[in-house]
Parts: structure tokens; C-alpha cells; sequence
């Protein structure tokens, strides 16, 4: 731990690694996106796409890069993004690394809200709305179900796992009552793709992480620490654990659904992305930002690859980031397994 | 009570969890610069007790007053700088090291641009030297012995720098010589440093060794409270315990030493 200390007795306290991990992660996103920008039916080289976002490209490269790439690469680093936050949000609440909005049902929510609009024809942006706010309900009726003189994370995780697997009954049930045209793309939206990504798409995401990114960075990330060493140990060193836990949870349900509204459900990206990061940092603690830094260049190392991966078509992001993610589930139990943690 | 001051005590209270009434209009007051030792069989609501003087369960009925003031009233942060509590169990989190874990003891003292003073930095090494924990400093927490992981969390709760320390039942889970040790820092804590301790004891010859005020209770009331040379007798014990005994001197310490009774006696005494 290193201490910045300024006039006044200010002080801020970081840690050398943390900070080099999430630059790290940072400028490996930079980089992919400016591969990503750079392939597809119309290629560009690394030193075009850049000059062009200068603003010196010709005007079909600029339509092409800020037009139509651009906007993807940044739904890409957001999603990463508030996913990472909300699972690391998640995990830290529920003292679960299996804690996230895909496993506790919000994403599933969401996904009902979205496809009870795909299933009566609503536009994009209806879709956009439904998944919000199916994800709100869902995480409202969760919360109120887990209450019980306070929400403790088993019975969250308990009541989220039912849910999940109720939300995804109901699913399959919409997908049949769908017309074929409109299965298929609810089909597509639920495997979670960043195609055709607009700034309509990109720009409610955006403003969401701005407000809700330093209220819980900076607002409450160092008494999400305490949580980690348990409810009472938290409040005898001064923090309210049960409001903290209503807001940070609102913040992650939230900051899940959005990212479902952008993207559509991208799997594993809020599960793994913080486990990665804090073994990275091999710091203990949310690790929040470094999560955050993780989950963005994951998301936008998928999309490219995703694109990379077969010529002439693309995939949708949410396949890779589901087989990497899977992947990456059983290698940690291993692991886990071996240093006897489970 | 017969002792001067009490920053912290409780009046008329009625503890519940949910439907479930544990204690109804428990009044206790903790002597200032004492070692108060609550003692009593299972489920007799000494837990319960400690987690309402903490503000961890609030009372249905009834308050608890620290410095004067309903503790409910006072800000969280302000309360935890005057009153520590070390809870049963605490979860220390994955590849934490000893330095860090007692660091977050100051937690209370810190604010967002008051992240690491050097005052911080003096009290967490002060708190680590007085619990014997200091060349542990760098070492992860998850690799000690549970004797050692005890007087890490304690240090902790030592850098929280609150004159009043409550503990939940500190030696539980440790053998014989990690209790007397864990019991020996407190005694020096209360004697060293002139905090207040009031700790939840299962053991009945320990409470009566280390204790200078002793609160035995019963079914969610209090049966005595005092010195331990003053009301631990055979008769309190039957009456708090249900155990027949001798109390003898402890030839060590000269306090009172409860030897449970013979088999044969036991049953001769319950015909009686």
C-alpha cells in the first residue's frame, strides 16, 4: 500500500499493483478496439483508424469509424464495464464469488421485460426499456423476498436462484408464443451481441455509469471492505450495513439491467471479470475498479475476437464470452479445489 | 450500582429476535474502567445482551445509553469511536494480511481524503505490539493458528482505540493455553491501557479469575452482579447454572473456583 499525503492532513491510500492492473487492462482495451475498429468489410490499419478519430480521416472514413464502429467500441467498454461492477457489487454483498446478475436471476429479469416487448413487436428502444425495467422488478421482488429483518446473503443467493431458474421458464415459454421473425431476434438479443451498436444504444449506459460509477467508487467502496468481514464486524466499526447494502445492490441491479438494455444478457463477464482482477491485483477486497478495467477489456477482446474468429461471419459476442466464461468457471473450482477453499 | 461511572448501560429492555422474546426489561450498567464478565448457561440472552449494548440488535422496547445519550440517536461512526466490538464470528477476507485486517480497525478515524494518517499508522503498529502480533505483520491471515487469528482480530479492535471494548465469547474455539493467553492480554488491556471490557464468558472459573464485575444471568435476567469474591457462592451457581458445586479458593489467584459436585453427590443433593 502506498499513501499520498497532501497540505491539511489529507491522505488517499492505493495500491501500486491495483493501479497497474486496471492501466493495464485499460490500454489492452484501447488497443483491441483499435484492431476492432480497424477490421471489417471496409479495413483500415491501426494508424488510419487513429488518425481518423483525430478527425483528419476522409469523410467515408469518418463516417465509417465514428458512425458506425465507434459507437459499438464504446457499448463494448461500458457493458464490460458496469457488468464488472455489478458482479464484483455482488459478490462482495453476498460473500460469494458465484454472486452475479446472471446467476441471481437480475439478468433473467431483465431478459422477460425484454422479450415481453420482442413478443408484442415493440421497437428497440421499447426492447431497451423492458429489459430495464424487468431487471428492476426482478431485483425489487428478490430483495423483498430475501428480507428478513435484513437481507444476508445465503437467502439472497437462495431466493436468486429460484428466480433465475422461474425467469427462465418464463423465457421459453415467450420464445414459443413469439412469431418466428420475432423469436429469431429475441434468440439473437438473448445470446447478448454488440452488431450494429449505435450512440442511442451506447448513450444511456453512459450516463448511468457516470452518476452511479463514483457514487459507489468513491461513496462507498471503502465501506463495502468492512462488509467483506461480516454484518456485525462492519457495524461496530461504524457503517449502517443494511442501507449500504439496499444502495449498492439498487446500483448493481441497475447497472446490470442497462448493460442487458445495451447489449442484451452477455454471459460471464460480471462473474469472471472481478475474480480475474483480484487475481491480478492479489489484493483482497471489491477491487472495484480494477473489476471495472478487467471487465472492459474482456468484453472488448470477445467482441473482437468474436468477429475475428470465423470469416464472413460474425459471431455474436455473448457465444465467446459464454465458452471462455464456462471455461473459466471450472478451471477456478479446480483450483479452489486444490488449495482446499471448497 | 455500587461502582462510580457507567458510560455504557441498558435500562428496561426487551430483546427480541422476530417472535421470540429472549429478555423483557433487562436493566445492567457496565462500571466504568472495569472488566465486566457476562456469565450464564446457554440461551440465557448474554449474547443477545452484548449485541444490544453494541447496536447491533435494536431493543423493542427500552434503551441503551452510552455517555447519557440513547445510543440509536448517535451517528454510527461517532458510537464506533467510543464503543469496539469484537463479534463471534467475523469473516477474514481472502489473502488478507495481518497489517491490512488490523488497518481496517481505524475504519471509524478515516474519512474519503483522510485515508491513512500517521496517527493511523502508530496505532495499528501500537495495536499489534500489545497483542503480540507484530512480526505476524506481513503474513496472511488465513494461514495462522486460530490462537493467533483471535489476537489479530482483537488488535483490530484495539485500533479502533475505543475506550469501552465489548467481546463476544473470545476464547471459544480455542484450547486450554490459547484461552488462558487471549484472557491474559485482556486482563493487561484493562489494567494497561484503563479501557472498559466487557466480555461474554462461557467459562465460570475464568469470568470469576479475570473479572473485576461479574454479571451472571438467567432466562433474560439478571440473578447478580458484583465482584466475583463477593457473589459467586454455591447457592448462585445452583441457581444460575443448575449445577450442585463446592466454590473453594483458587490457590493461584485466591478468587473463587466453582468444583462441580460428584456424580453421587449431584443425585443425593437433587433427592434432598
Amino acid at each position: 500500500m502506498s499513501v499520498i499525503r497532501f497540505a491539511g492532513g489529507r491522505s488517499i491510500r492505493y495500491r501500486p499493483r491495483a493501479l497497474l492492473v486496471g492501466a493495464g487492462c485499460i490500454l489492452l482495451a484501447l488497443a483491441v478496439g483499435v484492431l476492432s475498429i480497424g477490421s471489417g468489410d471496409y479495413p483500415m490499419s491501426p494508424s488510419d483508424v487513429l488518425s481518423t478519430l483525430l478527425g483528419n480521416g476522409s469523410p467515408a472514413e469518418d463516417f465509417i469509424v465514428n458512425e458506425l464502429r465507434l459507437p459499438r467500441l464504446v457499448t463494448a467498454l461500458l457493458v464490460g464495464a458496469a457488468l464488472a461492477l455489478a458482479g464484483a457489487l455482488f459478490q462482495t454483498l453476498v460473500r460469494n464469488p458465484l454472486g452475479s446478475p446472471d446467476i441471481l436471476g437480475f439478468t433473467q429479469g431483465a431478459s422477460v421485460g425484454a422479450l415481453l416487448v420482442v413478443v408484442t413487436g415493440g421497437s428497440s428502444l421499447a426492447l431497451a426499456c423492458g429489459a430495464v425495467v424487468g431487471g428492476i422488478v426482478t431485483g425489487a421482488a428478490i430483495y423483498a423476498l430475501a428480507w428478513r429483518n435484513g437481507v444476508h446473503g445465503h437467502r439472497l443467493v437462495m431466493v436468486g436462484i429460484g428466480a433465475a431458474a422461474i425467469l427462465t421458464g418464463i423465457n421459453g415459454y415467450l420464445l414459443t408464443k413469439a412469431q418466428l421473425m420475432d423469436a429469431a431476434r429475441a434468440v439473437l438479443w438473448l445470446t447478448g451481441s454488440l452488431d450494429g451498436r449505435g450512440w442511442q444504444d451506447a448513450l444511456p449506459l453512459l450516463i448511468a455509469m457516470a452518476v452511479i460509477a463514483p457514487v459507489v467508487l468513491l461513496g462507498c467502496g471503502r465501506a463495502l471492505q468492512m462488509i467483506e468481514m461480516g454484518d456485525e464486524a462492519a457495524g461496530a466499526l461504524g457503517i449502517r450495513v443494511e442501507r449500504l447494502r439496499l444502495v449498492l445492490l439498487a446500483a448493481a441491479v441497475l447497472l446490470a439491467s442497462l448493460a442487458a438494455a445495451a447489449a442484451g444478457p452477455v454471459s460471464f463477464v460480471a462473474l469472471t471479470a472481478p475474480q480475474l482482477a483480484k487475481r491480478l491485483t492479489r489484493a483482497p477486497g471489491p477491487n472495484l475498479l480494477p473489476s471495472m478495467c478487467t471487465g472492459a477489456a474482456l468484453l472488448v477482446t470477445a467482441d473482437w475476437a468474436a468477429q475475428q474468429l470465423f470469416t464472413g461471419h460474425q459471431l455474436p459476442v455473448g457465444v465467446l464470452t459464454g465458452v471462455l466464461g464456462g471455461g473459466y468457471l471450472i478451471w477456478l473450482l479446480a483450483t479452489e479445489r486444490r488449495a482446499g477453499r471448497i | 450500582m455500587e461502582h462510580g461511572g457507567s458510560r455504557l448501560s441498558g435500562s428496561e429492555l426487551t430483546l427480541r429476535y422476530e417472535q421470540r422474546t429472549i429478555a423483557e426489561g433487562l436493566t445492567v450498567a457496565i462500571p466504568d474502567q472495569s472488566f465486566t464478565v457476562v456469565v450464564g448457561p446457554n440461551a440465557c440472552g448474554k449474547s443477545t445482551l452484548l449485541r444490544a449494548l453494541s447496536r447491533t440488535l435494536r431493543p423493542a422496547a427500552g434503551s441503551v445509553l452510552l455517555d447519557g445519550r440513547d445510543i440509536t440517536g448517535i451517528p454510527a461512526k461517532q458510537v464506533a469511536r467510543t464503543l469496539g466490538l469484537l463479534p463471534q464470528s467475523s469473516v477474514a477476507p481472502e489473502g488478507i494480511t495481518v497489517c491490512e485486517l488490523v488497518a481496517r480497525g481505524r475504519y471509524p478515524h478515516q474519512g474519503l481524503l483522510r485515508q491513512w494518517s500517521p496517527e493511523d499508522e502508530r496505532v495499528v503498529e501500537e495495536s499489534m505490539a500489545a497483542t503480540g502480533v507484530a512480526e505476524l505483520a506481513d503474513r496472511m491471515v488465513d494461514e495462522l493458528s486460530g490462537g493467533q487469528r483471535q489476537r489479530v482480530w482483537i488488535a483490530m479492535a484495539l485500533a479502533q482505540e475505543t475506550p469501552l471494548l465489548l467481546l463476544d465469547e473470545p476464547t471459544t474455539y480455542l484450547d486450554i493455553a490459547h484461552q488462558i493467553e487471549i484472557l491474559d492480554l485482556c486482563a493487561r488491556l484493562h489494567e494497561e491501557q484503563g479501557r472498559t471490557l466487557v466480555a461474554v464468558l462461557h467459562d465460570l472459573n475464568h469470568a470469576a479469575r479475570y473479572a473485576t464485575h461479574l454479571i451472571a444471568m438467567r432466562d433474560g435476567r439478571v440473578v447478580a452482579a458484583g465482584a466475583p469474591k463477593d457473589i459467586v457462592t454455591a447457592e448462585l451457581v445452583q441457581e444460575v447454572f443448575r449445577l450442585p458445586c463446592r466454590v473453594i479458593e483458587d490457590p493461584e489467584t485466591g478468587t473463587p473456583l466453582v468444583v462441580p459436585a460428584a456424580r453421587q453427590r449431584a443425585v443425593a443433593t437433587a433427592r434432598a
